[in-house]
């Protein structure tokens, strides 16, 4: 395994005609850690993995892996492994869709079953791959990702189209990929599907940097806060005036500027409302990401 | 040697789908069908020439020519299948976009390209192994069956099935130029099956009605293709003598349509963005 290769992103742009789908797009991906790279649709993720892999040119700027462009890699399958749109022929069975891959990359054969067997799908590598679900799809995806042992994986929407159980999975194998020193680029258009396995992030919109950095630097964005609401919202509003808590009114509830429930339930308790509902405003991480995202195509 | 490695790994993608066998099936068939069928035919009409004189039949080649006419029926009908099968090779890689995992494991492109000329150059050959083999063995069986010489006494018959072997493989690798150069499945089939089947066929008949045309005519590719493996069933149908290459200049011609269509589209189609 070749590990703590650094990603870095510098400087990029990408053009389609007149669409500029990437934008001066700066950042690196530091090994050890699951980095997400999040964005809308659209927002040129896809473009940037593509160019980082040497399948898209890009129009000025670089894309390496330790200062080396994906084009001037020894052993390309070797160093990263990268998993985009799952691309089969539908005729070819998954053994030999790896074995084909395998074989053009000097990678021994052994690997093919081994690496069927770690991504769970060795019952299913004689079917052919038209018949496969999506999850099964991804799967043999990952299990390209693993033919060459690589120390750095580039993951184009991997979450996409699993079940719980794959979603689960799947948040494990980065973790271990991570622990064991890999480099983890794992891209998304959903915060909430990666924000478990991730240690850092890169946000994108409309093809430039919005931001990048720790995950928990999302945190401070938006300040953690308490839904609560009653069948009388006045006398509510009342209550929470007198315990002094600050508060705004949307379609939900009020959203009490409190972290913890417990001191608005008692703050209604004391003020003898009846309530029907009193919860936690999730992490404010996904609201973050919006705010951010939606700041940038502004 | 990535060379070997990526001329070994289109070998895998050309044996790990049904493809290659298909084709060699309809190839059996079809020049099962005209060579059994034009045998029998033949070797019944030099039997009977009064009674296929009276039937229109005007001109019955003399019975030694039989044999290569009948043979070659391999490559003048069957060359199509190569050709398929070698764009096929190219253009299945942009249809199911597998042109990211190649490109990955392989990022040197030209390389790759390469490897596929290669490969489907071996395999053209190995499909007018399957073509000459139902073509001879059917063939010969019918002209025995009249008492016609088979020729394969004689080494002349073996070296124009030599040639049309050669003939198949250089069509497929015009197939890879086509499919690299025209990356869209259907359309590249379609540009095979209306050139092969209609196109070329007219543009050689036409061609072969003035000696100024004539002299480009000899150049289509069909025709270089005819002029290398020696006999054709069209030699027998066209019109007047005809202008034709010699052998080796016909193949130069197919290895030519083969090598500039594959640099064309290496440079251009293949050098595109895979998105």
């Amino acid at each position: 395994m070749a590990s703590g290769i650094r990603i870095e992103i510098a400087g990029l742009s990408k053009q389609f005609g007149a669409v500029t789908a990437v934008d001066d797009l700066s950042f690196t991906v530091e090994p050890g850690r699951v980095t997400g790279f999040l964005g809308p649709n659209g927002a040129g993720k896809t473009t940037t993995l593509r160019v980082l892999l040497g399948l898209v040119r890009a129009t000025s700027g670089t894309a390496t892996f330790d200062g080396r462009r994906y084009h001037d890699l020894d052993r390309p399958l070797e160093t990263v492994g990268a998993a985009l749109d799952a691309n089969f022929h539908p005729g070819r069975t998954a053994r030999d869709h790896l074995k084909v891959y395998a074989t053009a990359a000097g990678i021994a054969g052994s690997r093919v079953p081994a690496v069927l067997e770690q991504v769970g799908m060795s019952e299913f590598a004689d079917r052919r791959v038209g018949g496969y679900s999506l999850g099964m799809r991804q799967r043999l995806a990952l299990a390209y990702t693993l033919l060459g042992d690589p120390g750095v994986f580039v993951l184009d929407e991997p979450v996409n189209g699993l079940d719980p159980e794959g979603i689960k999975w799947i948040r494990g194998f980065m973790r271990s990929l991570a622990h064991e020193g890999r480099t983890v680029l794992v891209s998304s258009h959903l915060l909430s599907e990666v924000q478990q396995s991730v240690d850092d992030i890169v946000i994108i919109s409309r093809g430039r940097l919005v931001k990048s950095g720790p995950l928990s630097s999302l945190e401070g964005e938006t300040a953690a806060a308490t839904i609560v609401d009653s069948p009388d919202r006045r006398a509510l509003a009342a209550a929470l005036d007198a315990a002094g808590m600050e508060y705004t009114e949307d379609g939900e509830g009020l959203i009490v500027a409190e972290p913890d429930p417990g001191r608005v339930g008692h703050a209604a308790f004391v003020g003898g409302i009846e309530l029907n509902a009193l919860h936690a405003r999730r992490s404010g991480l996904e609201e973050s990401f919006l705010a951010l995202v939606e700041g940038g195509e502004k | 040697m990535s060379v070997l490695r990526a001329i070994a790994s289109e070998f895998q993608k050309a044996f790990t789908t049904r493809m290659w066998w298909l084709l060699a099936i309809l190839l059996i068939a079809y020049v099962a069908f005209l060579a059994g069928g034009l045998g029998a035919f033949l070797g019944w009409a030099s039997e009977n020439p009064d009674a296929a004189a009276s039937a229109g039949n005007t001109q019955i080649p003399p019975g030694e020519f039989l044999a290569p006419l009948i043979y070659s029926f391999a490559s003048s009908v069957g060359y199509v299948f190569p050709v398929l099968l070698g764009a096929l090779a190219v253009t299945g890689e942009f249809r199911h976009k597998t042109l990211t995992p190649t490109f990955l494991a392989q990022p040197n492109r030209s390389l790759v390209l390469g490897a596929k000329f290669t490969t489907q150059l071996v395999m053209g050959a190995g499909l007018g192994v399957i073509a000459f083999v139902t073509s001879v063995g059917l063939g010969a069986a019918a002209l025995s069956a009249f008492g016609l010489g088979t020729g394969l006494d004689n080494s002349d018959t073996w070296a124009l099935i030599a040639r049309g072997v050669l003939a198949m493989a250089l069509w497929a690798t015009i197939g890879v130029g086509l499919g690299s150069l025209v990356p869209n499945q259907v359309a590249t089939i379609v540009i095979v099956i209306a050139f092969t089947q209609f196109l070329e066929p007219v543009l050689r008949l036409a061609a072969s009605l003035n000696s100024v045309t004539a002299n480009i005519g000899q150049f289509l590719p069909g025709a270089a293709s005819d002029a290398l493996v020696g006999a054709s069933f069209y030699t027998l149908a066209a019109a007047g003598p005809g202008q034709s290459l010699e052998w080796w200049q016909g193949g130069l011609v197919l290895l030519a349509i083969g090598v500039i269509a594959t640099v064309i589209g290496g440079a251009t189609t293949w050098r595109r963005d895979v998105t």
